[in-house]
């Protein structure tokens, strides 16, 4: 009677770990640092959170949608995922054969995004987690001000198709994140908190009232060109779309 | 030999426990439940609780069809399709949902906002102005916050009171963080916190027919309102 209450106890355990799906994590330590955006000089404030190690992968998605039918395909609602949601799968449930199932999920829309992470009892990253995170290299925490660090990410700017390569294929960061820079752009909680009006492209006065507040652009290092596109890219995208270079990955509070 | 079998079933319920859904065996003769917003499809429950996905309580089937039947399909654009609750300034908790029927005029506020919120509330009353009086009972003035922790119920009535629109025509809301952050996605809104007490935002008014699909957005303060108050009239009248 006792092995078989042990043997229970034992397969509880075992299928605990093995079964609820969660993908791999890594603890970043929090910190304050001024990123290329917010207003001059003001620091940000990051707390401890856990960061998945990877993007969410094709595979990890369908996984996602054969449990969650109202995010297939064919089921999404508009409001939720443009016409480009998931396009290049061959159906529901089935990917294209031309995709690797270890290749980061992109054509996914913010809305499916943010719900995928809650079903994990994760979220999305702010952008300034995100950025935080990303600042890193191989070896230091902010490498921002290294040319060969912003060389690497503007060189893959300039590479393409690079959604098409598997999770892992870039650098291991400091923390232990994979692909933040090289792979995949990446979705976060509150990316429509990027302002770009017209008069941070050009002197156009008609556009000048369309935010309250002062301006809230305002480069603090536009050496930092890498940066500026993302932020750029954020700034002029909403949250229904769904872009064939545009992935995810999750991160978690850490408690107490 | 009978705990082997013990131990396999023991093992198959674990399984489907800790994968993210709960299992969905069905069984003819108990009341079976389904999220109402049916975040799974058909899926179905065999006890109560809460919807893994938008956490809703689930509705016994038969509920729930009824519900459907009661009411017309909202579209795949609608707004309706969001979930989230919402505190009024009246006290009551609700979903959007609930604002259906009315056109909406809606947009997106902070109380303690000094700048372009004044302006924008007065844009606001501008368009309401001008609105034929014999329509305003067929439209919803929908302020939404902005800062969630702040414009709390009481705050956002007094704002109400203050601004004279403390009645049926004009509706405010509180929602939680991550449903506004939401909503303001489907407005297509952009929105700062620069500090605790000042946000960043657009100024964009939005108007919604009475099944929630976006009609008209007018961007920026103190524009022109002609169309936004042409296709306000237009919405009603349909």
């Amino acid at each position: 009677m006792k092995t078989v209450f042990r043997l229970t106890i034992f397969l509880s355990l075992f299928f605990g770990t093995t079964a609820n799906c969660q993908s791999k994590m890594v603890s970043i330590k929090g910190g304050k640092y001024i990123p290329l955006y917010g207003r001059e000089s003001l620091q940000v404030k990051i707390s401890d959170f856990y960061m998945d190690v990877y993007p969410v992968t094709n595979q990890e998605f369908l996984q996602f949608v054969i449990k969650n039918p109202k995010w297939r395909k064919s089921m999404a609602k508009n409001i939720f995922a443009d016409k480009n949601y998931l396009v290049r799968w061959k159906s529901d449930t089935a990917l294209n054969s031309t995709q690797s199932l270890k290749a980061p999920i992109t054509n996914v829309s913010w809305f499916v995004a943010k719900e995928y992470c809650e079903c994990q009892g994760k979220r999305l990253p702010t952008i300034d987690e995100w950025e935080y995170v990303a600042m890193a290299n191989e070896n230091i925490p902010d490498a921002r001000k290294l040319k060969n660090y912003n060389e690497f990410i503007l060189g893959w700017y300039e590479k393409p198709k690079t959604f098409n390569n598997e999770i892992g294929s870039t650098f291991k960061n400091y923390w232990g994140v994979y692909d933040l820079h090289g792979l995949v752009w990446e979705w976060t909680s509150d990316f429509n908190s990027v302002l770009i009006s017209g008069e941070s492209r050009n002197d156009v006065d008609k556009d000048s009232n369309l935010f309250c507040g002062s301006a809230a652009l305002n480069a603090t290092d536009l050496m930092n060109y890498a940066a500026f596109m993302r932020y750029a890219f954020r700034g002029s995208i909403n949250a229904n779309y769904a872009i064939k270079n545009l992935g995810f990955r999750c991160v978690k509070d850490k408690k107490g | 030999m009978n705990y082997l079998k013990y131990i396999a079933i023991m093992s198959v319920a674990l399984l489907a426990l800790s994968a993210c859904n709960v299992g969905n065996s069905k069984n003819k003769n108990e009341v079976l439940y389904q999220c109402p917003m049916k975040c799974e499809a058909e899926k179905t429950y065999q006890a109560e609780g809460a919807c893994p996905v938008c956490k809703m309580d689930l509705k016994p089937m038969a509920a729930a069809d009824e519900k459907i039947l009661g009411t017309d399909e909202i579209s795949e654009t609608s707004i309706f399709n969001l979930t989230t609750k919402w505190n009024t300034e009246k006290g009551n908790t609700i979903l959007l949902e609930d604002l259906k029927g009315k056109t909406l005029v809606m947009v997106m506020i902070y109380t303690t906002c000094k700048a372009a919120c004044p302006r924008l509330v007065a844009d606001m009353r501008n368009i309401e102005k001008q609105i034929p009086k014999a329509l305003i009972s067929k439209i919803n003035f929908v302020f939404v916050s902005i800062d969630p922790e702040t414009d709390t119920p009481e705050k956002l009535k007094a704002f109400a009171i203050e601004n004279f629109m403390d009645d049926d025509q004009h509706t405010f809301l509180q929602g939680t963080e991550s449903g506004v952050r939401e909503f303001s996605n489907v407005l297509a809104v952009k929105y700062k916190q620069i500090s605790p007490m000042d946000f960043s935002h657009s100024n964009i008014i939005s108007v919604f027919s009475p099944q929630g699909e976006l009609v008209h957005q007018q961007e920026g303060l103190g524009v022109d309102n002609k169309v936004t108050i042409s296709k306000i009239i237009e919405t009603v009248n349909k």
